[in-house]
Order: C-alpha cells, then sequence, then structure tokens
C-alpha cells in the first residue's frame, strides 16, 4: 500500500494517443530544452531553478537559525550575519516566493486546465525563463562577491550611501528577475482572455486560473513600480543621479512608499495563486463543487485590487502622517474580508464532502490552519497601536513566516504532490508523503510559533546577537530545532520524488479521479496538450453527489474488506483506506 | 467532461503560429499583449512622474530656477520631430492593413529619421548641460550662473530626474529605432509574417505612440514651467 493503486485504462483515449510520445520524450537533447516553446517544459525548467535557489535560501536560513541558538552567537560577524539574513529575503522572495507557483505550475497548468495548445507567447515565455536565470546568477554573483547588507527591502539610505558596492549588482539582478514575472503576467493575461476552449466561459475557469488571472493583474501594476523604483538606487549608486539622498532634500521615505507599492501586493503575488491551488485540492478531495464558487473567484480580484491600497501599513512608524495610518489601517482590515470568504468557503465545501486525506489534501488542509494564524496575526500588525508595540520584532517574522511559508510553500507542496503524475507520469510513494506533510506541518509549528511569543515578549528582528536578554534563548532553540525537522521535512520529497521518477508506477491520466481539462490529457500529456481542442460542456467541478456515492458503493462492492465503519446510504467519507484513492473508475 | 471538436478544419495561414487557432484569435492576442506590456511601461515612467510632482510641490521656487537653464527651442523642435514621427508611425499602420508597401517603407523611414533627429538633439542638450556642470555629483554647480539662483542641492534634485526621465525615455527612443529598423527590414525583404499580417507593424506603432506620449508630458513639466 505505499502507492497509488494505477487505473487500468484510459476513458476517451484513442490508441494511438498512447503510442504517441509525450512532451517529455519527443525529444531528449539539452538544445530542444534550452530552445523550446512549450509551456510544460518551461514549468519544468523553472522548477529546477527555483528548486535550486530556495536550497540557497534555506541554507542561509538555516545558517541563521544556527547562529541564534546562543545569545552571543555562534559563528558569524555581525556584519556576516546581516549579509546572510539579507541573501535569505531576496533569494527566498525574489528567486522562490514570486516566481514559484506561477511560473512552475501556471506555466505547466494554465493552457492545459483553459484547453489551449499552448500559452499565447511561447517565445516570450522562454525569454522569461532566461531572464530569470540572468537575474539569478546576478544576484547569486553579487552574493557571492561580498553580499549585501540592507536586508530584501532595499531601503535608503542602506542601500544607497551607506552600502558596499555589490548592491548594484544584485537589484540589476532582481529587475531582470522582475522582467521575468512581467513577461509571464502579461502571456498568463492573454493566454486567459483569448485562448479559452471553446465552452470555457469565465465562470467556468478553474479557480486556479483565477488566481493566475489575478496574480498577472498584480505583476503587472505592481512590478514595473519597483523595478524603476530599485534602479533609481542604482542610478543613484552608478550614475550619482540623487533621487532619493536627504542631504540634498531628497525623501527616503518616499522610497519606501514606492518600494511597499510593490512588495505590498507582492504579498498577494506569493499568496494568490496558493489560494487557487488551495480551492484546485480542496473541491477535488472534498469532491464537490466550491462551495461559493463566484465569491471565491470575486474574492481573488478583491484582495488584488485591494492589496494595492495597503502599503502604508509597511510604515506606521517611518514618520507617515497619523491620518494617513489610520486610512491604511482600515483598509489592511479590508482586505480580512475577501480572504475570511476564502477560508470559510473552503471549509463549508469539506462540510459533508466525500473528504479523502491524500497527501496533497493534507498540505490542503494544514494550508488552512497554518493560514488562518497567520492572517489573523496580520491583524494584529495592521492595528495601529499593538503595530507599535510589535513593529520589527520576531512576531512580525512569524506572521509573515505562517503567510508565506505556512502558506506559500504549503500550498507549493501540495500543489507539486497533486500535479507530479501529471507533470511526470510517475506516482510517489503515497504513504510516505503523507507522513511527511504530516512532518512539515509539525516541523514549521514549532519553527515559527516560538517566534510569535518571543516577538510579542519583544525579542527584536534582525538582531545577532540577544545577551541582553538570554531568557529568549529557549524560544530560540525551539525554532532552530523546528527548523531541522521543516529541513527534513523539505528533503525527505527530494527523495522519494526522484525515486518515482527512477522507478515509480506509471500514472494514468487521471489518478485522483479529478475534475477539470488537465486530467483529461495523457500524463504526461503530449507536446500540443489535447489530441484535439476540446469543447467544454460541463460546469467546473461538476461532481454529482449522487454519482459519487454509487462510484463508493460499487467499489465497496468490488472491495468489501476496504471500507469498515461505511453506511450505506451516507455520502459521507468511508473509513480512510489508500485503494479509495481510484477516483471514478 | 469535454468533447472534441475538429482541430484541423481552420485554415492554414503562413503568418498564423501553433498555438493559435485563426488569425483572428493571434491579431487579438498580440494587441492584447501589446496593450497590457504598455500597461506595465505606464506604471515604470508613472512612477517616476510621482516623485516629480512630489518634488516639484515640495521646492516650487528652486525647481522654477533650475529649469531656466534649459533649452526651450531645443526641446520644442524636438517636441514637433515626434509628433510627426507619430503622424508618419500611423500612417504606416494604416498602410500596412491596405498592404501599401511602398507607403510603409517611406513612412517608416521617415520615423526613423525624426527618431535618429530627436536623439541628436537630444545629444546636443546633454553636452550643453554637461559643459555647464548641471550633471549631478560632486562637480555640480560649479558655474552657478547656470543655476538661476536655485538652491544648488535642490536643483540638483531637479537635475537628478531630469536626467533620468529624459534618459529612460531616450533608452526607449533607442529601443524605438532598433524595432522600427528591423521592422523596415522585413517589409524591404518583404517577409510573410509582416505583409501578409499587419499587426506586427500596429505593435510597433503603438508602442512608438507611447514613446512619444511619455514627451509630451515630460516636456511641458521640464520645459515649460510657470512661474509659483
Amino acid at each position: 500500500m505505499s502507492s497509488i493503486p494505477i487505473e487500468k485504462g484510459l476513458e476517451n483515449s484513442s490508441p494511438h494517443q498512447r503510442e504517441q510520445a509525450n512532451y517529455l520524450t519527443v525529444d531528449w537533447s539539452l538544445k530542444s530544452w534550452l530552445t523550446t516553446g512549450d509551456h510544460k517544459r518551461i514549468g519544468i525548467m523553472y522548477l529546477i531553478s527555483i528548486s535550486f535557489f530556495f536550497l540557497l535560501g534555506g541554507i542561509s536560513a538555516g545558517l541563521i537559525r544556527y547562529e541564534l541558538t546562543s545569545p552571543a552567537g555562534r559563528v558569524l560577524e555581525s556584519e556576516t550575519y546581516n549579509k546572510i539574513f539579507s541573501a535569505h529575503g531576496i533569494l527566498m522572495i525574489f528567486t522562490f516566493l514570486v516566481v514559484a507557483i506561477p511560473a512552475v505550475f501556471g506555466n505547466f497548468l494554465l493552457p492545459l486546465m483553459i484547453g489551449a495548445r499552448d500559452l499565447a507567447f511561447p517565445r516570450l515565455n522562454l525569454m522569461s525563463w532566461y531572464l530569470y536565470m540572468i537575474g539569478g546568477t546576478l544576484i547569486l554573483g553579487g552574493m557571492i562577491n561580498g553580499g549585501v547588507d540592507s536586508g530584501w527591502t532595499f531601503y535608503v539610505p542602506y542601500s544607497s550611501m551607506y552600502a558596499n558596492s555589490n548592491i548594484a549588482l544584485v537589484i540589476v539582478g532582481i529587475f531582470f528577475g522582475g522582467f521575468s514575472s512581467i513577461t509571464t503576467g502579461i502571456n498568463f493575461i492573454v493566454t486567459t482572455h483569448k485562448m479559452r476552449a471553446p465552452g470555457m466561459t469565465w465562470f467556468r475557469l478553474p479557480l486556479f486560473v483565477w488566481a493566475m488571472y489575478a496574480t498577472s493583474v498584480v505583476i503587472i501594476l505592481g512590478t514595473p513600480v519597483v523595478a524603476i523604483t530599485l534602479l533609481l538606487i542604482v542610478f543613484e549608486r552608478v550614475f550619482q543621479l540623487p533621487i532619493f539622498s536627504p542631504e540634498l532634500g531628497g525623501d527616503p521615505v518616499l522610497f519606501q512608499h514606492l518600494f511597499w507599492f510593490y512588495s505590498h501586493p507582492a504579498v498577494y503575488i506569493m499568496i494568490l495563486p496558493a489560494f487557487g491551488i488551495q480551492s484546485e485540492l480542496i473541491a477535488n478531495f472534498a469532491r464537490k463543487r466550491i462551495f461559493g464558487y463566484h465569491f471565491v473567484a470575486f474574492s481573488t480580484l478583491a484582495i488584488a485590487g485591494l492589496g494595492f491600497l495597503v502599503w502604508g501599513h509597511h510604515m506606521f512608524i517611518s514618520s507617515q502622517s497619523m491620518y494617513q495610518g489610520i486610512v491604511f489601517s482600515l483598509i489592511s482590515f479590508l482586505v480580512a474580508v475577501p480572504s475570511a470568504v476564502k477560508i470559510f468557503n473552503w471549509t463549508a465545501t469539506l462540510y459533508k464532502g466525500n473528504i479523502r486525506l491524500t497527501s496533497p489534501m493534507i498540505y490542503a488542509l494544514s494550508f488552512i490552519g497554518l493560514f488562518t494564524v497567520g492572517g489573523l496575526t496580520g491583524l494584529f500588525l495592521g492595528s495601529l497601536g499593538t503595530n507599535v508595540h510589535l513593529t520589527n520584532t520576531y512576531f512580525i517574522v512569524a506572521h509573515f513566516h505562517y503567510v508565506m511559508v505556512g502558506g506559500s510553500l504549503t500550498a507549493f507542496l501540495g500543489a507539486l504532490h497533486y500535479w507530479w503524475p501529471k507533470m511526470t507520469g510517475r506516482l510517489y510513494s503515497e504513504s510516505l508523503a503523507k507522513w511527511n506533510a504530516v512532518l512539515v506541518f509539525v516541523g514549521f509549528n514549532l519553527t515559527f510559533f516560538p517566534q510569535f511569543v518571543m516577538g510579542w515578549m519583544g525579542m527584536p528582528r534582525r538582531y545577532h546577537y540577544y545577551y541582553f536578554a538570554p531568557e529568549y534563548q529557549p524560544y530560540h532553540l525551539m525554532s532552530t530545532a523546528g527548523a531541522s525537522v521543516l529541513a527534513l521535512g523539505l528533503i525527505i520529497p527530494g527523495f522519494y520524488l526522484l525515486k518515482s521518477l527512477a522507478n515509480g508506477p506509471k500514472a494514468s491520466a487521471n489518478p485522483w479521479g479529478a475534475h477539470g481539462l488537465e486530467w483529461e490529457t495523457a500524463s504526461p500529456p503530449v507536446t500540443t496538450n489535447f489530441e484535439q481542442t476540446p469543447i467544454v460542456m460541463d460546469e467546473v467541478y461538476d461532481f454529482d453527489p449522487v454519482l459519487e456515492h454509487e462510484q463508493a458503493q460499487a467499489r465497496k462492492a468490488l472491495e468489501p474488506t476496504g471500507y469498515e465503519g461505511y453506511e450505506p446510504g451516507a455520502l459521507a467519507e468511508p473509513k480512510k483506506d489508500e485503494s479509495d484513492l481510484g477516483g471514478k473508475s | 467532461m469535454a468533447a472534441i471538436a475538429d482541430a484541423h478544419g481552420h485554415g492554414h495561414d503562413e503568418a498564423l503560429h501553433h498555438q493559435f487557432e485563426d488569425m483572428d484569435q493571434q491579431n487579438e492576442a498580440y494587441l492584447v499583449g501589446m496593450w497590457t506590456f504598455l500597461v506595465t511601461e505606464v506604471m515604470f515612467f508613472g512612477t517616476l512622474f510621482i516623485i516629480y510632482t512630489l518634488y516639484r510641490s515640495m521646492y516650487q521656487m528652486d525647481w522654477y530656477l533650475a529649469h531656466e537653464a534649459l533649452n526651450i527651442p531645443m526641446g520644442g523642435v524636438n517636441t514637433i520631430i515626434l509628433l510627426i514621427s507619430s503622424f508618419t508611425v500611423a500612417v504606416a499602420v494604416r498602410s500596412a492593413q491596405r498592404r501599401e508597401r511602398n507607403l510603409v517603407l517611406w513612412n517608416l523611414g521617415i520615423t526613423l529619421v525624426c527618431a535618429v533627429g530627436f536623439l541628436g538633439i537630444k545629444s546636443v542638450e546633454y553636452m550643453e548641460k554637461f559643459q555647464h556642470n548641471l550633471y549631478p555629483g560632486p562637480e555640480f554647480g560649479r558655474h552657478p550662473e547656470y543655476l538661476h539662483g536655485a538652491a544648488p542641492n535642490f536643483a540638483q534634485l531637479y537635475y537628478g530626474l531630469y536626467f533620468g526621465m529624459t534618459g529612460l525615455h531616450a533608452v526607449h527612443v533607442i529601443v524605438g529605432i532598433i524595432v522600427i529598423a528591423y521592422l523596415w527590414v522585413k517589409w524591404f525583404l518583404n517577409a510573410k509574417n509582416v505583409t501578409l499580417d499587419y499587426v506586427p507593424t500596429e505593435m510597433v506603432g503603438l508602442y512608438w505612440h507611447f514613446v512619444d506620449l511619455v514627451w509630451i508630458f515630460l516636456f511641458p513639466l521640464m520645459y515649460l514651467m510657470p512661474k509659483p
């Protein structure tokens, strides 16, 4: 019972479809990968590249955690410590979180989900990968060359007057990365507007596509702003153009405004795709149409829109006017409404659903819990009074890690497990994956929950030493222990997923019995995605409760021993058993 | 979930890429893509205009005095040049839709000449500013007579933005010259993807109009300040 059972047969597939080479096997040469226009191949290339940068960002996180186990530090100089946490932030945000879900899963799935042969602009898509790689190389080059110590926020004048010269290199890298995002965003917007298959109306789009669309809108509106803002720092350092120089009358706080005008929406660039994945996982493993589909779709757009109006809540203590603070605080609270709509709708979808606790579903369920904690603590930080107390403490570190790691990374892992059979055509060890999902959940909470506590007590973020307050050490020790568990939980999938490539059982077209166009083509799909352009006749997530019930009974008849605790007539989930994964066969 | 449509029933236009069903879809996709790209450009320059607005409201008098060193006739001539090039690009797009190759070549050619001329005049202006020590840096304001009495620090902010904004605009003009020249060569060689399909020409046209439009805002904001 260590793997997902293989479904025999492939409905709707003509015999010659199965003989055809899929997108992976069509050409093995390296050149065919580096010059490909195929969105699926570009998605895989992105997956490999972001995993590399994620590893580097993770190593720097490990160094930070190890350093903080002692109140007087362990191995790093203070300056090196600053460079390491800057590297962690820059790598994780600009080369992993912003890119990860759109560039890997968006690229791979968007055309499949809407029934298109490819994205609208395949060559532009390939260019975005090259831009990303150039950007990543420059960022790494700057770090190897001596690193930057300004933090990922590059506040002037830390980054302009008082910084070493690698700032320019790293910023130019981020600039390239930004254009990689923009080209992806343009591609997704055009594809969603113009490439939908016949019958694929806007309200038949899977919610992942809605999320990608909203994310793309945020990307194209926000990224240029941070691109030019960071470029102005380069201008200041390289061409001596003073834009933010306080000694000439320039306004450094203006930099913060412009930076957060992008970087707050960037939070939504990171979390909206995760919401999309979440909707897919919840609907398909609760085997129900998502509760309030339209509300979930529109709440995605509402978050994207409101996200542009709240940047000032990062600057409550940055000499911003009190009245501005009140307005920004109020709008920040408004964002909680569409976010809560999503959480409640996912929960309502679970209600009386035929829930299957597969590994992607465990990630999805832990997302609900972790994101709720991350979101609710965001309200503490969005309130003017508590914010003054909590700003620049570990509370804020814990808050955004609950959203970014507990939210985005968890969803990323869930998506990786969910679509892995589709992407590679192989099945991984499901029981190992389930235990790993639990391990990630435990490790994550052990890492970041103590940070809430010590942040609330007053431990400041970005501090190298805390010998002034050694009482924080137990929390730091817990956090570091948790980080080790979390690291384990992130390394293990590397092994069993790669192992599945070598000798995993072959996946059928639809191993989860899920709904959606991407499951109607072979695993892995052929280069043109579909043999023929599909025509969409039915609604999205169109699970028929009666049919689900009949299928459950049919399975029961076939395997009577596998369903202890199953009550005839009830639609509730029968007793968990891995053979239950087989889906709609 | 899905029935099957016949993908092979559609005509095979030579300019049609494999991911599209037909030319209409392809053309619309390219135009939506171009407009979306222009949105990002608006946000890109918009940020600079926001900075400009803020600083100008903070240092009105000093910026007014600092701007007096700019050469209004040269800026004016440049504005006229760009307006002419906008007109010729519009004619080129229309001619591309009607597949009138000669008209396209002439109009794109005039546009190219205008763009190069614009950069020529711009570089003369830049040279002047360098000679007058109006480029920000330690040497700024060594000839105080060109500051017209503005506080050197605030004047430096002004010229920082002047060089930043017109410089980025000039970079866009250079990119425009490259793409227009490329398009011109394609038309000259009678390449099928531009002669059978007007959309590449229209996209370049849209880009060029955007570049012109940025200058239409830059010129009055930089050169034509009223006395506060």
